[in-house]
């Protein structure tokens, strides 16, 4: 395909605006980040990386990340344990009630957090579990498993049957299959996967704002909202406490950006 | 691999295995497929029909509740507040969906057209904002948007004092401000959508356009669109429902507010149920919210559907 050589530079042009206006807010925070957090600090120079380590203390972000950690961990082992078997299922075989099932799982996919934080709230109150990981947890494997299930589905679906009736044959039971043979083979899904998973579960707000009401359990972007709202003053601090929050799912992204595009694409595609 | 599992002594179990291909799985898949239901089920079925059960009853979460029937649901038509949240939402869903599938159509159009160099990179950066917390883009907007912030700043250098304000705390802009973060957050995910799709258009169809005469508009119009609409459809409905669930951006810039003028459905969910104990309304507001959801994805597909056929 032949395009002028004009186009072509004003093809670059939008690229590189588009780019600047996409990077200019994060370059903005990441600066700020370094920038002194006060006037004393002002004396000292304008460079202060220093600043990570006391947003880190001052925010608690060591106790925060902990959570975040540990309920992204539950979450993302959950889910793909739950959601191998359950695409296992609908993806290979043939049962009564496959396809209304399968739609219950997939309406999941849409059913908004707003809807049921209020009831879990009260129900799991009033059963002392709220303030607790399994509260925080728990709701988002629910929320996980519905996508989990239509994705593990989807690769299921795509194994040769050839495959499975030879392992069959071999007289392997269902468990031996899955494991043995399909897990193996479907490791880029499942990354995909869990790399989704991860950043949803770290990235997720209303679910351990609602669930956590003292905050024994609050997690990383919660400990980020409740320090700005402490530190009114400076605004270099926060933008560190930003960057820290940011910062796993960011660097993950750099790692795999592959199975992220790829699973937020066609994540949202219907067969 | 195969070699390695050992063949089922049971002889009842070769036989069921030997069956020939529509044979049923007796109970294995339901056993499969329990524990991933149950989680479901409990924390994400049962709620919701707790909800609906909620949305009937006037409860401040903690003495006996009474039945109001659909009181809750008459005042989402009557409540001023609740109707600007609505309001507002399909204001986001400009700025959210509408805005960033135009803006990506064209800029994934224009980089089709021409196969520059550097676009593997150009995807990953403008895909950047998805994978940011909602509450780091948040945070990183207040500071820009902030009376002393670099938006401001650039405007006085630039000599244009007079549009300086305070973006977020202005009753006319804020809304359209916080808007503008979500189309900063949706248009990257938007583009790559679209690229991909456009990626699939068989380049003898722009030849052929081409030969015929055919300029950018005529080419953008008669093919790139109708070659992307199960692209857009998709893009549409993926960012429709993200900008009607919008609430930890709401929450950290600016609460609703000034006054209620950026509030949404999803914070008045929060609001209802967790600051004024008005529960059963904050049900109401989250089961309405649900079925706009479900509506517009389905209308949107519906449409869509249309289009294609």
């Amino acid at each position: 395909m032949k395009v002028r050589r004009t186009e072509r530079l004003l093809n670059y042009f939008v690229l590189i605006i588009f780019s600047l206006i996409v990077l200019a807010p994060i370059f903005t925070i990441v600066v700020g980040a370094f920038a002194p957090a006060d006037a004393k600090a002002a004396q000292q120079g304008s460079f202060h990386p220093e600043n990570f380590l006391t947003a880190w203390h001052e925010g608690r972000f060591g106790q925060y990340m902990t959570t975040s950690v540990l309920v992204a961990i539950v979450v993302v082992t959950l889910t793909v344990v739950l959601s191998l078997f359950s695409g296992y299922a609908f993806g290979t075989m043939t049962f009564r009630g496959r396809e209304v099932l399968f739609y219950t799982f997939l309406l999941g996919i849409m059913i908004p957090a707003e809807a049921v934080v209020i009831p879990l709230f009260f129900d799991l109150r009033s059963l002392g579990l709220t303030d607790t990981i399994w509260a925080v947890a728990l709701p988002q494997v629910a929320q996980s498993v519905a996508f989990g299930t239509y994705w593990m589905r989807t690769y299921f679906k795509g194994v040769s049957p050839s495959i499975l009736d030879a392992a069959r044959m071999d007289g392997a039971t269902p468990q031996r299959i899955l494991w043995s043979i399909l897990v193996p083979m479907g490791r880029p899904a499942i990354t995909t996967m869990v790399v989704l998973v991860f950043m949803w579960t770290w990235n997720e707000f209303l679910i351990p704002l609602v669930m956590s009401p003292t905050g024994a359990f609050r997690t990383a972007p919660l400990g980020l909202a409740f320090f700005q709202g402490q530190y009114t003053q400076g605004t270099a601090l926060l933008a560190a406490g930003a960057v820290l929050v940011a910062l796993p799912v960011v660097m993950l992204y750099f790692i795999l950006q592959r199975h992220f595009i790829k699973g937020m694409l066609e994540g949202s595609i219907k067969e | 691999m195969l070699t390695s599992l050992k063949p089922a002594s049971d002889p009842v179990r070769q036989t069921a295995a030997r069956r020939p291909r529509g044979r049923r799985h007796g109970a294995t898949p339901y056993h499969f497929i329990l524990p991933a239901f149950l989680i479901y089920a409990a924390f994400l079925l049962y709620p919701l029909g707790r909800a609906v059960h909620l949305s009937l009853f006037e409860w401040d979460g903690l003495s006996l509740a009474t039945f109001v029937g659909l009181d809750n649901y008459v005042s989402l038509l009557s409540d001023e507040r609740l109707k600007g949240a609505f309001g507002h939402a399909l204001v986001f869903v400009f700025f959210f969906a509408v805005l960033p599938v135009g803006i990506g159509l064209v800029l994934a159009a224009v980089l089709t057209r021409a196969r520059v160099r550097g676009l593997p990179m150009f995807r990953t950066i403008v895909f950047l904002p998805q994978v940011i917390a909602m509450v780091v883009v948040a945070v990183a907007w207040r500071q820009i948007y902030a009376p002393d912030g670099v938006l401001n700043r650039t405007l006085r250098w630039a000599g244009l004092d007079s549009l300086t304000r305070a973006w977020l705390g202005d009753y006319t802009f804020s809304l359209p401000a916080v808007g503008l973060i979500g189309t900063w957050v949706t248009t990257g995910l938007v583009t790559v959508l679209l690229l991909a799709g456009m990626a699939k258009i068989p380049s003898e169809q722009f030849e052929s356009a081409r030969l015929d005469g055919a300029g950018a508009m005529r080419e953008f119009f008669a093919i790139i669109v109708p070659a992307v609409r199960a692209e857009v459809t998709v893009a549409l409905t993926l960012t429709i429902v993200v900008s009607l669930k919008t609430f930890d951006l709401v929450y950290v810039t600016t609460s609703g507010g000034p006054g209620s003028s950026t509030t949404v459905p999803s914070y008045e969910v929060y609001r209802r149920a967790f600051e004024l104990g008005e529960v059963g309304s904050a049900a109401a507001v989250g089961v309405a919210l649900t079925v706009l959801i479900f509506v517009i994805s389905f209308l949107v597909n519906r449409i869509g559907d249309r289009i294609s056929s």
